[in-house]
């Protein structure tokens, strides 16, 4: 009963996500209060079927209902109840339904966080991604219904893969999705605002703060899966360029040029057709990667078990949407005003270089990662394109954006000299050069890379220490604590943001120019030393865990003489799908990680072991942590606190079609104040 | 130790367990002595593994989705460092080992694609993208410069334009 | 005309996108097709003190069928096999690969024995020589001892039919 109430409510939030998507943006073009002021209820209404659907999809797999097709396929009854939840997003039909779900959640958020804004324009965003609502609710309706019987029920389910039974499973899709479905929204801005014509500073002002939400969870989900790729795969790694790796990495580098490039078209006006069709470019690429991940075009270790029917929907689906607003962009480009003029040197050209470099490095990644179909598709043979060359050719694209990392804040808006911000970073330069040669040096070796790792991140800290002192120092407030407190939320933001990244380039760099490794046949009672760390095998015993058994060992790790930890890596067999894991130990540390894989038995009394020592791999996930918790600052910032706060401007039915000004429509005079053009 | 079924025995096997105790202990004792020694290495020679490691994880397992050889389990991927390492041994190059794969899988085996006239775009698209994007970037201001400058307002419109905000003397400005 | 350009990139990326839903990413087609097939000296699976080599057979065309005890998939295509060596059309091989000597015998005891010879390799080392990846696969070499087609995974009828035995004879004539 459970999957037909499921069924059912997915079937309802169908028809109140066509309501969505139709009604209020007919009523937008037409002028209609009342089929506007559908669009929230509706998104509401949706958001609350498609939940019940997921709570009865929960609920099934929880209670073992192995007569529901997907539930056989994913789980077990010996399945930890934690796992039997995960097991719900562990297939394609039920991370689509997290896709749907996601997305209506999003959709409320927006009904809730939009009363400063326009009716028409929320009647817009809510109705076409309502639409997006739409077309996920029919692929899983028509291809992908989780909620399919299998009569006789089996008796035992297949078991989740033993790889994704990890805490990492529960927190990561979440995550990912959160920041994949939140590009939605930009989207939906965007659209909107070409739709009405209004593409001007006040979408990009109210734009921000979803795209750099949406941008925060992005960054979380990818650093959780590198993460967890890292502790759960057994053999250190944690980034391999995969093709669904890169499919996330692409939505990332895209809103983060998407980000940048609403602070030229907030601050200065400027730039507007560019920024819509960034926010165009950012959802199509989730949607892309949706489509890559799911058809089976692409060979990767993550993809899901699925068919190319499947595929050709998700197709259709992309030419629909993203060809459709990629259409409306051409028609609308000629109509949209310029915006005000900069010189060559200025903030507004150093922010758009960092578009262009951050939009090449995403062409590069979608390059690399179609190549293979390119070259198949045309007949010329079977090609690989794997770390090596992303490697070779990400780096140098990216490294030009990291240096303009630390002259984009400091250089003026409009009109800038080179040779002022030349003088005003003579200090940065210089201490990052000398970092860049002592460092390396004092940790070991000196080696380019590394060299060049520690230049980059050294530079991107002193310039922003610099920043922050010319403009502490600048401002009139008497006291430092008041100077301080003066700083708006988004410029703490962007600093955070800033060293978080030289944070996970410190962690990059390092690792790779240091991590040391050993691969070694250990009897009970043997040690082995690696970088200073004396490990000793104390023991290798049985144990039973609830749905595997285990070869576990106990690893004993001192440092001259001193002890350190005890590390149990473990084998284990998975009993309903007889596949063995190695589950990594790992001892974290803030300047290293000790990390030991138990191998295979090579004979009566010995294991082949493995011992790594990674010197600041924990860096690159608090580099990423940093990198969304400087989003999230800047999210907080009080400008945006304050607009809520505002009384909502009063509906303005005849405003349907009203064509472009630039004046922020719904600001009180504070907020025109807050963005007038000084410098942040 | 069993427990012993009747009585009599009782002492019997407790004196037998405390035998065996003195007899195992010293044994077990000498065999951690004996066997606390530094871990042998898996392999007999690091520095080739080393190698082997390096050429391999430039290779795709072919019957995996998506895995170097080097970390692959695979039989196949097992029986390929095998080769690699008797292969490094006899004295062969990177370069010579790769084109042996090569002869056998085609370029598919490659996770870095060789430079060759179907990987032109490959290698260099993106750097001509650079190029071309940075030259469009540079010349898309100046446009914007040049044409703002000439829609510019003259010196006698802006002079019009002050005097009309200038605020009436009689205190009629709607400001 | 600037604007249109988005539109376009992205009709061309849904042409390669649809094409690329009807290719098999996994596939890895033979680049020793037209070349010479790799010498090897392997041991017969009946009696292993007489070798075989490549050499030994020019002047026929044949067909050499990588296989194992341990492989599913070879006996879905067994039967065909069968089927062909009793037809006498071309001389079928069978290359043993990485398998027990005993667990192979006992195994064509079972099904029956399409070959005219079947030869261990119980490394892989020559299944590494002939760019093997998978079992079952099937190459057809010609009288000159060159490789003219690779078949991989299990043979189908319409495989047969439609391209090995066509091929078979145009090499055979």
């Amino acid at each position: 009963m459970t999957a037909e109430l499921g069924h059912f409510a997915l079937i309802l939030a169908l028809v109140l996500a066509l309501v969505q998507a139709i009604v209020p943006l007919v009523g937008a073009s037409t002028g209609r209060p009342a089929w506007m002021a559908l669009a929230r209820p509706a998104a509401r209404g949706q958001f609350l079927f498609i939940a019940i659907a997921f709570a009865c999809l929960t609920r099934a797999f929880i209670d073992n209902d192995f007569s529901v097709l997907y539930v056989a396929e994913h789980s077990n009854s010996l399945l930890p109840v934690v796992y039997r939840v995960t097991a719900v997003w562990g297939g394609h039909e039920g991370s689509i339904l997290l896709w749907a779900l996601i997305l209506a959640l999003w959709t409320v958020a927006v009904s809730l966080f939009s009363r400063h804004l326009p009716e028409p324009m929320v009647a817009r965003i809510i109705g076409i991604m309502g639409l997006i609502s739409v077309g996920f609710l029919l692929f899983t309706l028509f291809t992908s219904n989780p909620f399919e019987r299998m009569l006789p029920g089996a008796v035992e389910g297949k078991d989740l893969n033993p790889l994704l039974q990890d805490p990492g499973m529960v927190i990561h899709p979440p995550m990912l999705y959160m920041g994949y479905v939140g590009s939605t929204v930009a989207f939906a801005f965007a659209l909107s605002a070409l739709i009405s014509g209004r593409l001007d500073a006040a979408w990009a002002r109210w734009s921000r703060p979803w795209v750099t939400t949406a941008w925060c969870f992005l960054t979380v989900g990818i650093a959780l899966g590198s993460g967890w790729a890292y502790y759960e795969l057994g053999w250190g790694g944690w980034w391999f360029w995969d093709p669904v790796e890169n499919a996330s990495f692409m939505p990332w580098l895209a809103g983060t040029a998407l980000m940048h490039s609403l602070a030229v078209t907030e601050k200065r006006g400027g730039f507007k057709m560019w920024t819509a069709l960034l926010a165009i470019i950012a959802f199509s690429l989730s949607l892309l990667g949706t489509f890559l991940v799911r058809s089976g075009v692409l060979s990767s270790v993550h993809a899901f078990a699925t068919d190319p029917a499947r595929g050709v929907f998700i197709l259709g689906f992309l030419v629909v949407v993203i060809g459709g607003s990629l259409a409306l962009f051409a028609w609308r480009a000629p109509s949209v005003g310029t915006g005000g003029s900069f010189e060559m040197v200025s903030r507004e050209s150093a922010l758009l270089a960092n578009n262009v470099l951050l939009l090449v490095a995403t062409a590069a990644v979608l390059l690399g990662t179609l190549y293979p179909l390119l070259i198949d598709a045309l007949g010329m043979g079977k090609l690989s394109v794997g770390p090596p060359y992303f490697e070779a050719v990400f780096v140098p694209l990216m490294a030009p954006a990291l240096f303009l990392m630390g002259i984009g804040p400091i250089t003026r808006w409009k009109q800038a000299n080179a040779i002022d911000i030349a003088r005003r970073l003579r200090w940065a330069g210089g201490v990052s050069f000398v970092s860049a040669i002592v460092a390396p040096l004092l940790l070991g070796h000196w080696t380019p890379m590394v060299g060049f790792g520690v230049l980059l991140a050294a530079w991107i800290v002193t310039t922003a220490a610099t920043n922050l002192i010319g403009r502490l120092r600048e401002h009139p407030a008497p006291t430092l604590r008041a100077k301080l407190a003066a700083q708006p939320g988004s410029y703490y933001g962007m600093l955070l943001a800033h060293c978080g990244m030289a944070v996970f380039i410190i962690g990059v760099t390092l690792v790779k120019g240091y991590e040391t490794e050993k691969d070694l046949r250990m009897e009970v009672g043997d040690t082995a030393t690696i970088a200073g760390y004396t490990f000793r095998l104390d023991a290798i015993r049985e144990r039973a865990g609830p749905n595997y058994n285990a070869a576990q060992g106990t690893l004993t790790v001192t440092r001259d003489g001193q002890p350190v930890t005890v590390m149990h890596p473990e084998k284990r067999l998975y009993t309903a799908t007889k596949t063995p894991m190695t589950e990594a130990a790992i001892d974290t540390g803030f300047t290293r990680d000790l990390y030991a894989s138990l191998g295979e038995p090579v004979s009566r009394t010995a294991w082949s072991v493995r011992i790594h020592h990674k010197p600041f791999i924990d860096w690159i996930w608090f580099g990423c942590l940093l990198m969304a918790l400087g989003g999230l600052m800047a999210v907080l910032d009080r400008r945006y606190r304050s607009v809520r706060s505002t009384a909502p401007q009063p509906a303005q039915p005849a405003q349907a079609a009203s064509s472009a000004s630039s004046a922020p429509a719904s600001g009180t005079p504070a907020l025109v104040v807050r963005t007038s053009t000084r410098v942040p | 130790m069993r427990r012993p079924s009747y009585q009599p025995a009782r002492f019997a096997a407790f004196a037998r367990g405390l035998v065996l105790a003195l007899v195992w202990v010293p044994v077990l004792l000498g065999s951690a002595a004996a066997t606390a020694k530094e871990a042998a290495d898996a392999a007999t020679n690091p520095a080739l593994e080393a190698r082997v490691m390096a050429v391999s994880e430039e290779l795709r397992c072919l019957v995996c989705q998506n895995q170097t050889i080097a970390d692959s389990h695979a039989d196949l991927a097992v029986d390929l460092r095998n080769q690699i390492r008797t292969k490094l041994q006899a004295g062969e190059s990177e370069r010579e080992i790769k084109a042996y794969m090569v002869e056998r899988y085609g370029d598919f085996v490659l996770y870095r694609p060789p430079l060759k006239a179907t990987t032109v775009l490959l290698w260099v698209g993106p750097f001509a993208l650079l190029a071309l994007a940075a030259f469009a970037l540079w010349r898309t201001i100046r446009q914007r410069a040049q044409r703002l400058a000439a829609a510019a307002p003259s010196d006698a419109e802006l002079a019009r334009a002050r005097r009309l905000l200038k605020p009436d003397p009689a205190g009629h400005s709607d400001r | 005309m600037k604007r249109f350009l988005p539109v376009i990139v992205f009709a061309v990326l849904v042409a390669f996108l649809a094409i690329g839903l009807k290719l098999d990413p996994r596939e890895v087609p033979s680049p020793l097709v037209n070349k010479a097939a790799p010498a090897f000296k392997l041991p017969l699976l009946a009696q292993p003190e007489a070798m075989l080599t490549p050499a030994d057979l020019r002047g026929k065309v044949w067909l050499l069928n990588v296989w194992a005890s341990w492989c599913v998939s070879c006996r879905v295509e067994h039967p065909l096999l069968v089927e062909l060596a009793k037809t006498g059309t071309v001389p079928i091989y069978g290359l043993n690969y990485k398998d027990k000597r005993d667990d192979a015998m006992q195994w064509l005891r079972e099904r029956g024995d399409p070959y005219l010879q079947s030869i261990s390799d119980a490394d892989g080392r020559v299944g590494i020589d002939y760019g093997v990846y998978g079992v079952p696969e099937t190459f057809v070499i010609d009288r000159e001892g060159v490789i003219r087609y690779k078949q991989i995974g299990p043979l189908t009828p319409e495989a047969l039919r439609d391209t090995i035995l066509p091929l078979v004879r145009k090499l055979g004539a």
